[in-house]
């Protein structure tokens, strides 16, 4: 069996008296969509906080290919190759998609005009043009603000930037939660090849029939807790609602 | 279509770009179109031209800074006393350096050493203001508004503290000769540093790392930083770049009225705002450009020069310009509305 590329155990995180997570076992193996699902205030967006550097764990430990690490903040945690959709998505809404894409790792001119801080917007274009036909994101348009997509035309352009950073793996919280019936059948063709190109994408969401249709592993929270480790072949909806609702931390298998 | 070819700009998105950003400058064409049909002679004289453009390169100046603020989703209300203060300070050092401390009339004998010293003193010291407001701003967390209506105050009143309330008259000769009135290759000196500030002002904004961080720190704060974007640093950036400009156009205020002029900048402030907001610039952050600035601070200029030509009251170009500021913003709001519909 491979080596997970992320291992987390035990994490505990308390906000005061809310015991957010009393010891969750979380992996992430190569090359495969997780869900993480679990009821309103299980503890879902705490991890993937925790997981993407935005927050820190008050114990546990987290492996990354086998070695400990401790993400201080986002930025820690992309240069290690792991990078997060935000339910409010970061994008500035008045600069166009491959300026989005590249934000903070612009492409600048060779020699000199480069040193001066000259942009590159030509490469920077293309090969944006080439990230979202690799993904199958279809934009009518390159050069307007992004505010000026679609709900799920913007949440591609984010989930693109994140792929496009993260070659090992990339969360998603809750991405489809705002979208149509077809835009969301379009972010989850996204999150497929997002792993068929090889990076593991974390997602979380409510919609069961979704979580059983792509995921390749469900990983279900119940109070802060790990109840469930399951394969959507073995299970149902209602297996899913019943491990959300009731589960134990006994009936959890790493 | 694929994907290469959606990199092209269709005509249809071109013309609503225009459409959207371009009435103000069509606005400023009609006016100069009508006002040189109606009196040709005077308004489209050269020498009217020159006067004009002399009019608007201090704050031509001053609305280059003003934009980056107000891009950035700050606001900079300090720039007109942080020139006065400049641009005290960079007499008196020119005084003590020529030796003529205490002088309060007529011009000295300074080389062009002292003028130096004097004018990068006014531009260090603008920065040194902006860095203030930065800091506050970015680091303290208030308000850019309260921020720099404090330093508006403090930029003032410290100038006044160290002229002793009354202007410093006693400018370098070569100054005023060379930088004030002179000419380089025919144009009026003031106005070739204004076209070459607003030049570089905006390959910067446009085409640089810098310029794309002020945009998107102003469109999305919390995703800039997401984006590993030093939001903190590109703030105080900004304000210092702004207050760098007020400190230039210290040295050109200097060199055009060979005095300090501690009471002549109240407006500068409501001026250069209006001027960006008419630009296109959105309050809001996040949108504008420095064409769309020149265009604003020319608006009302040639209004004021062409109702004096035609006779019109001056009084009425005040009534214009608050309409035409009301349109601008209005128009903003729209354009605003209509792309979130998308
Ligand atoms: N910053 C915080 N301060 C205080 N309590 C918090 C904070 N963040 C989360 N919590 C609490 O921790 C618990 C877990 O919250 P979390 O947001 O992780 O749940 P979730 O599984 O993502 O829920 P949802 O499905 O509603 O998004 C909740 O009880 C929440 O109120
Ligand atoms: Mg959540």
């Amino acid at each position: 069996m491979p080596e997970p590329i992320l291992q987390a155990t035990g994490i505990t995180r308390t906000f005061g008296h809310v015991q957010a997570l009393r010891g969750v076992d979380f992996k992430v193996m190569p090359g495969e969509i997780v869900a993480l699902i679990g009821d309103n205030g299980a503890g879902k967006s705490t991890l993937v906080k925790i997981l993407s550097g935005a927050d820190r764990a008050d114990g546990g430990e987290i492996r990354i290919d086998g070695t400990p690490a401790r993400f201080g903040s986002p930025a820690e945690a992309q240069a290690a190759g792991i990078a997060t959709v935000y339910q409010d998505l970061a994008l500035a809404p008045d600069l166009p998609p491959a300026e989005n894409l590249f934000l903070g790792r612009e492409r600048l001119k060779p020699g000199l005009l480069g040193r001066l801080g000259m942009l590159d917007r030509q490469a920077m274009r293309a090969e944006s043009a080439k990230v979202f036909e690799t993904l199958g994101v279809n934009l009518k348009s390159h050069r307007v603000p992004v505010d000026t997509l679609s709900g799920g035309q913007r949440q591609s352009v984010a989930i693109a930037r994140a792929a496009m950073w993260a070659e090992k793996i990339v969360f998603l919280d809750e991405p489809t939660a705002a979208l149509g019936v077809v835009q969301t059948a379009r972010v989850l063709e996204l999150a497929k090849r997002v792993r068929d190109s090889g990076t593991s994408v974390v997602l979380i969401s409510h919609n069961m029939p979704q979580v059983l249709e792509v995921a390749d592993r469900i990983h279900v929270l119940r109070l802060g807790e790990s109840v469930a480790n399951l394969r959507p072949a073995e299970t149902t909806v209602d297996g899913l609602v019943r491990e959300m609702t009731s589960g134990t931390r006994e009936g959890f298998t790493p | 279509m694929t994907q290469t070819d959606a990199f092209r700009e269709t005509g249809e998105d071109r013309l609503l770009r225009l459409l959207a950003s371009g009435w103000i400058f069509l606005l400023l064409v009609g006016l100069i179109a009508i006002f040189s049909l109606l009196r040709p002679a005077q308004f489209g004289s050269g020498y009217n031209i020159q006067q004009l453009a002399i009019n608007a390169a201090i704050i031509l100046v001053l609305a280059v800074g003003q934009t980056y603020v107000i891009i950035s989703n700050g606001i900079d209300l300090s720039i007109g006393s942080v020139l006065v203060f400049c641009s005290v300070v960079s007499a008196e050092i020119m005084l003590a350096l020529s030796g003529a401390a205490g002088t309060t009339f007529g011009t000295t004998s300074a080389g062009w050493g002292v003028i130096l010293l004097g004018s990068l003193a006014a531009v260090a010291t603008g920065i040194a203001w902006g860095l203030l407001n930065g800091f506050l701003v970015a680091v303290a967390k208030i308000p850019a508004l309260i921020v720099t209506l404090g330093t508006l105050g403090m930029a003032l009143g410290g100038a006044q503290i160290l002229s002793g309330g009354t202007d410093v008259r006693a400018m370098p000769e070569l100054l005023v000769t060379h930088v004030g009135s002179g000419r380089i290759f025919g144009i009026p000196a003031l106005v070739m540093i204004a076209v070459l500030v607003v030049l570089v002002a905006g390959l910067v904004l446009h085409f640089t790392r810098f310029g794309l961080h002020t945009y998107a720190v102003g469109s999305n704060m919390e995703g800039a930083r997401r984006s590993g974007i030093d939001v903190t640093r590109q703030t105080m950036a900004v304000y210092a770049l702004s207050g760098g400009m007020a400190g230039i156009a210290a040295v050109m205020s200097n060199a055009r009225f060979a005095t300090t002029t501690i009471n002549g900048h109240a407006m500068d402030n409501l001026t250069t705002i209006s001027a960006v907001v008419l630009g296109g610039t959105s309050l809001f952050g996040g949108v504008g450009s420095v064409f769309g600035t020149v265009v604003g601070v020319f608006i009302p200029i040639i209004l004021l020069n062409g109702f004096v030509i035609l006779g019109i009251p001056p009084f009425w170009q005040t009534v214009a310009m608050g309409a035409v500021l009301i349109l601008a913003v209005w128009i903003d709001q729209l354009k605003r509305r209509l792309r979130k519909r998308g």
